[in-house]
């Protein structure tokens, strides 16, 4: 009798004692080299703390000893998943600081770009956030339509993620001969397919259980973190850069700018859903409509900077993507600084996921969007 | 606020700081003393409310360092920088804003790590990136012999 009464006290102890468990480094729903260091209480979490700088690399220290065009080649490697958006902010940077301005089929192409970008980015998301949800099933039709992205950028750009297909001036060549069949072809094809992501996904009663009312960031809060993108919009952050700092082609063009005010994880994903849709009609609007011209302005063939201090702000699929360059006039920067939108929106994880289960911090973490390349830098 | 009505704002506000036309945003200068107190008005004054701090840059200017911040205002949509600069290169120590707006605990983080500029009154500095033996790479006169290759 007495050794099942101390037992008994044994388990009461066991269950009100507090545990820190390491999520990652290769936690499969990381989706890269990032550790959490959970704090929990049972299966509550109390407290989430990130520890980042497995894949440093220096990108910044890099970017001081190389010239401008090179520098669009590491843009790619810190979000591969918006890597034209990056090329593009650096590019943009570069011509604001000599005031060079690009032909108008230099833009349509790179906003066409860009929203293909996106639209790849997101599906990749909702490959994995079911995923991380137990639903493999969104793996496999997420990635049958991203692969008809990525096989029109190796057509145009001749790689599939890095494409490098900005650069200061223009770009780096015309488009192929069947890049507006073919993302034509893609539109109807995706117009098609994307009423299958909500069939199969977005009502799913699982999913909105786990979903609804989860990891609740406020609009204060968002602001405050400066969480921006989606998972921005989703707390009401009003924060698209195509809407409040229009470049290349988006003044151009009619979108909205998707909001929601309930700011939870399923706030996130149904935002990023909707966004899919308006990026499709982005695209549309451009793509008929490419002006004639050439393909990039003629740039000098060693570019330098005046002296001074340049920022170039662009939407990239995660959030707010900057580029701040200091230039003491040479061939190579002074200091560039990229505000990577992942840095500031992985921070919010503790707020958001305080008191929740830990299967619930994973759908949130899934939710933010993670790169971890874009955060370490 | 466009940048011309923003400028003379702050230029009758802040008396004592240095404000002038930058080539995007307009550029406030301020002492590490009254950077705190600067930052917190920025953020609450209902005219301007900066509340949204986008980017933080910590630059190493050879003769010292320095803090830039990029500030946007959700309500209004203007943008300005504040710039803070340390007195010493070797020990730079700058207070913190963290207190002021949250996303800044985590990019002066960053700061510390690759630039080794200290924060007063931050609640968490440790690394972010590096390990703790490592140097400050991001320092003009680093020396790294095995990794940095001179062309």
């Amino acid at each position: 009798m007495s050794e099942i009464r101390e037992v008994i006290i044994n388990n009461d102890r066991l269950a009100t004692d507090e545990y820190l468990v390491n999520m990652g480094p290769q936690h499969p729903s990381t989706h890269g080299v990032l550790r959490l260091l959970v704090r929990l209480e049972g299966e509550k979490v109390l407290n989430v703390q990130p520890h980042t700088g497995y894949i440093h690399s220096g990108i910044e220290k890099m970017c001081e000893a190389i010239s401008y065009p090179q520098i669009i080649h590491l843009t790619d490697r810190m979000d591969y998943l918006s890597a034209h958006m990056n090329n593009e902010a650096v590019a943009l940077c570069v011509e604001k600081a000599l005031q060079v301005e690009v032909p108008d089929r230099v833009k349509y192409i790179r906003t066409i770009m860009d929203e293909l970008s996106r639209l790849a980015s997101h599906q990749l998301w909702w490959c994995v956030f079911g995923m991380d949800m137990g639903a493999l099933t969104t793996f496999f039709y997420g990635l049958r339509d991203r692969e008809k992205i990525l096989d029109i950028f190796e057509e145009t750009c001749g790689a599939r993620m890095t494409v490098s297909y900005s650069t200061p001036g223009g770009l780096m060549f015309d488009i192929h001969p069947n890049f507006q069949k073919r993302v034509k072809e893609f539109i109807t094809y995706f117009r098609t397919k994307l009423p299958e992501y909500d069939k199969l996904l977005s009502g799913n009663v699982i999913l909105r259980e786990r979903a609804e009312g989860i990891g609740h960031l406020s609009l204060k809060d968002a602001i405050d973190f400066g969480v921006t993108g989606p998972s921005g919009r989703a707390s009401g952050f009003s924060c698209d850069m195509r809407k409040h700092h229009p470049y290349s082609a988006y003044p151009f063009v009619k979108f909205n700018e998707i909001l929601d005010h309930r700011c939870d994880t399923l706030a996130r994903y149904e935002v990023r859903i909707l966004e899919m849709y308006e990026s499709l009609s982005i695209i549309e609007q451009l793509i008929d409509n490419i002006p004639e011209g050439d393909y990039a302005v003629k740039m000098k063939g060693v570019i330098k900077l005046p002296e001074g201090e340049f920022y170039q702000r662009v939407e990239s699929a995660r959030g707010e993507f900057g580029v701040y360059i200091v230039s003491d006039g040479k061939k190579n920067p002074y200091r560039v600084k990229f505000r990577s939108p992942g840095f500031s929106n992985m921070f919010a994880l503790n707020k958001m996921a305080k008191g929740h289960k830990i299967a619930d911090l994973v759908a949130i973490m899934s939710t933010l969007d993670l790169i971890i390349p874009d955060i370490d830098r | 606020m466009t940048n011309e009505e923003l400028q003379s704002y702050l230029t009758e506000r802040f008396p004592e700081a240095e404000i002038k036309p930058g080539p995007q945003y307009v550029e406030m200068i301020v002492t590490n003393a009254a950077l705190n107190k600067t930052a917190r008005q920025l953020k609450q004054l209902d005219e301007i409310s900066f509340d949204y701090l986008f980017c933080l840059t910590g630059v190493d200017y050879a003769e010292n360092m320095g803090i830039v911040y990029h500030l946007d205002s959700t309500v209004h949509r203007h943008m300005m920088v504040l710039k803070v600069r340390t007195a010493d290169r070797v020990n730079p120590v700058i207070d913190t804003v963290s207190d002021v707006w949250i996303t800044a605990k985590y990019h002066e983080r960053e700061a510390y790590d690759l630039l080794g500029i200290h924060f007063n009154n931050h609640t968490d500095l440790r690394r972010l990136f590096l390990d703790d033996g490592w140097g400050f790479p991001l320092r003009k006169d680093y020396v790294d012999e095995v990794r940095i290759v001179e062309r």
